[in-house]
């Protein structure tokens, strides 16, 4: 394929993952914006009011930058999981197996469309924490790049999830075993230096803890860890996950025979 | 001139040890109507799905335009459009846009991708549903939908399995129809297919394959010549108690009671009704028993299980 050819085709791609979340609002950007709406509510107003400041900011400008960190990883996740096993479930999929698109724009593709639907649901929630705080920005950089890096990141969570998964099951055992308590250990709700030194260890080890401070840290301006390594740790896992990702689909993993 | 496709020891074993192809070597010219036949499980959609990229080959070579699918994949699959035997759409998506984006995944601009879906969904006609959602379709009008979107990026060879599978007799024939203004005009087509006669009106050249092996890859011609002797059914003017005995042929009453006559092709027809006229018999109308094809590719599958049998 030509260079041009290659755009249209990723364009496409990228075309059809958006109309198809935005088809489905009600289940893509509608949940979350309600969710994260009883959380500014319950924990950031009336639990939130009780807990005074922490990191030392009132406690819902602390959690703020958290829950829409919390909502970029979960939507990006879910968009490219559930489009891409709906793919392989339908066998649609084979739509562009028959086709010349490399590996690497199926990917770019997919990756792209669940960034859409992460910052999407990110740029809702954000909004919607304006009725509750007022958001100040420290570093507009490093807040960028980190939901960037975060939502394809876990857009290739997902994709890698999709490849593997056989059953529906399947597609939804890593969100909830393995998404939902990290990220509710990643200090969304709490700084670990209110943890003891062998649970601060523990925490350090945990992916999404730097996501979350990094973010945190482009907003307030405080962080747990060093953004540095924060950023660091995203884009290394980035790379890993796309050469997963990229022999996955070499091999045809569970969309070949 | 090069072939349209080409295969040369085509070895397909899956993971749990079944050889589903055991080295087949075929090749079809360009601007042929081809049909790959075999009862199910022979091997006709595996080869296929070599073909199309959705099975990976054990060995092989395969090349579409003389492009080998190992080292010009994107320029062999530039020139494929493949029908598959079962839906493979997103129900929920609208037709127009299944077959749009399709276009772009072949790197064809909106634009472009417009003018060739409205062509293709008016020549097919489904022009009127564009805008429904895939899963509100007819079954015949989803089969029509793939062909579009197998053709919306113009490719040179067709490759079609099952297409008319659980269509009836009046879309089946206008599909025929279609498929033979599409070879007319220039395109290749490989088809599969379960309905023989379908084989027989349509393609000039088959390949019969059984358990992984080419049995046959002749010319329709060449292989129907194969058949010398025919079974013709007489509807004859008076109710006939036992088959009435023909000099040189061999006859029968079947099950409706009506006469059954084997002909060689040496012997002709005239014979038998000159020897009918003789016993006052009127034949009012007259029938082959079965689609020709049928009798062959019976014969032919049923020899090469026996063959099977013996090396066993």
């Amino acid at each position: 394929m030509t260079p041009q050819a290659t755009l249209t085709a990723l364009n496409t791609i990228v075309t059809r993952e958006v109309r198809r979340f935005t088809r489905i609002w009600p289940q893509t950007l509608l949940p979350p914006a309600v969710t994260m709406t009883l959380y500014f509510v319950i924990f950031g107003n009336l639990i939130g009011s009780r807990i005074g400041q922490m990191g030392g900011y009132d406690y819902m400008s602390f959690i703020v930058p958290g829950l829409i960190m919390m909502s970029v990883i979960t939507s990006s996740y879910a968009n490219v999981v559930s489009s891409f096993f709906s793919m392989k479930f339908q066998r649609s999929i084979e739509e562009l197996l028959v086709s010349p698109v490399p590996n690497l724009v199926i990917l770019a593709g997919y990756v792209a469309g669940g960034m859409a639907r992460g910052l999407g649901v990110g740029l809702i929630v954000t909004l919607l924490s304006l009725g509750f705080t007022k958001l100040q920005i420290h570093n507009l950089p490093v807040m960028i790049l980190t939901v960037l890096l975060t939502s394809a990141l876990f857009s290739l969570g997902g994709f890698i999830n999709a490849m593997l998964a056989t059953k529906f099951d399947d597609i939804s055992i890593v969100p909830t075993f393995v998404l939902t308590p990290l990220t509710y250990l990643g200090g969304v709700f709490y700084s670990i230096q209110l943890l003891p030194a062998f649970w601060q260890g523990v925490s350090m080890v945990n992916p999404i803890l730097y996501m979350v401070n990094a973010f945190r840290y482009g907003i307030l301006g405080v962080s747990d860890v060093d953004v540095r390594i924060a950023l660091g740790m995203i884009f290394l896992f980035i790379i890993i996950l796309s050469v997963i990702s990229l022999r996955l689909l070499k091999r045809g993993k569970g969309i070949r025979s | 001139m090069t072939n349209a496709l080409q295969l040369d020891g085509l070895v397909k074993t899956y993971g749990d040890g079944f050889e589903a192809l055991k080295g087949i070597d075929l090749h079809v010219e360009e601007g042929d109507f081809f049909a790959l036949l075999g009862p199910n499980g022979a091997g006709k959609s595996t080869t296929l799905g070599i073909v199309c990229s959705l099975v990976n080959k054990t060995s092989g070579r395969v090349s579409v335009f003389g492009n080998d699918i190992d080292t010009a994949l994107s320029a062999a699959k530039m020139n494929l459009g493949v029908v598959p035997q079962e839906f493979n759409f997103n129900q929920f998506e609208k037709v127009f846009d299944i077959v749009t984006t399709q276009a772009g995944y072949y790197g064809i601009p909106l634009p472009r991708a417009r003018e060739s879906a409205e062509r293709y969904l008016r020549k097919l006609g489904l022009w009127d549903k564009r805008d429904s959602p895939a899963r509100m379709l007819s079954g015949g009008m989803k089969r029509r939908l793939m062909i579009a979107r197998a053709l919306v990026h113009e490719p040179r060879l067709l490759i079609l399995d099952e297409p008319t599978a659980g269509v009836d007799i009046e879309l089946r024939r206008s599909m025929w129809a279609f498929l033979e203004d599409m070879n007319r005009q220039g395109t290749t087509i490989i088809l599969t297919t379960h309905y023989l006669e379908e084989a027989e009106a349509l393609c000039r050249n088959i390949a019969i394959i059984d358990q992984g092996r080419i049995l046959k890859h002749t010319s329709k011609r060449a292989l129907l010549q194969q058949l010398s002797v025919e079974t013709f059914v007489l509807d004859t003017d008076q109710v006939v108690s036992e088959a009435p005995r023909l000099e040189g042929f061999e006859t029968r009453l079947n099950d409706e009671g009506a006469l059954e006559v084997d002909v060689a092709k040496s012997q002709g027809m005239n014979g038998v009704f000159i020897r009918l006229e003789q016993l006052g018999i009127k034949v009012i109308s007259m029938r082959t028993k079965a689609n020709r094809l049928e009798e062959l590719f019976l014969r032919l599958v049923e020899e090469n299980a026996r063959e099977a049998g013996s090396r066993r």
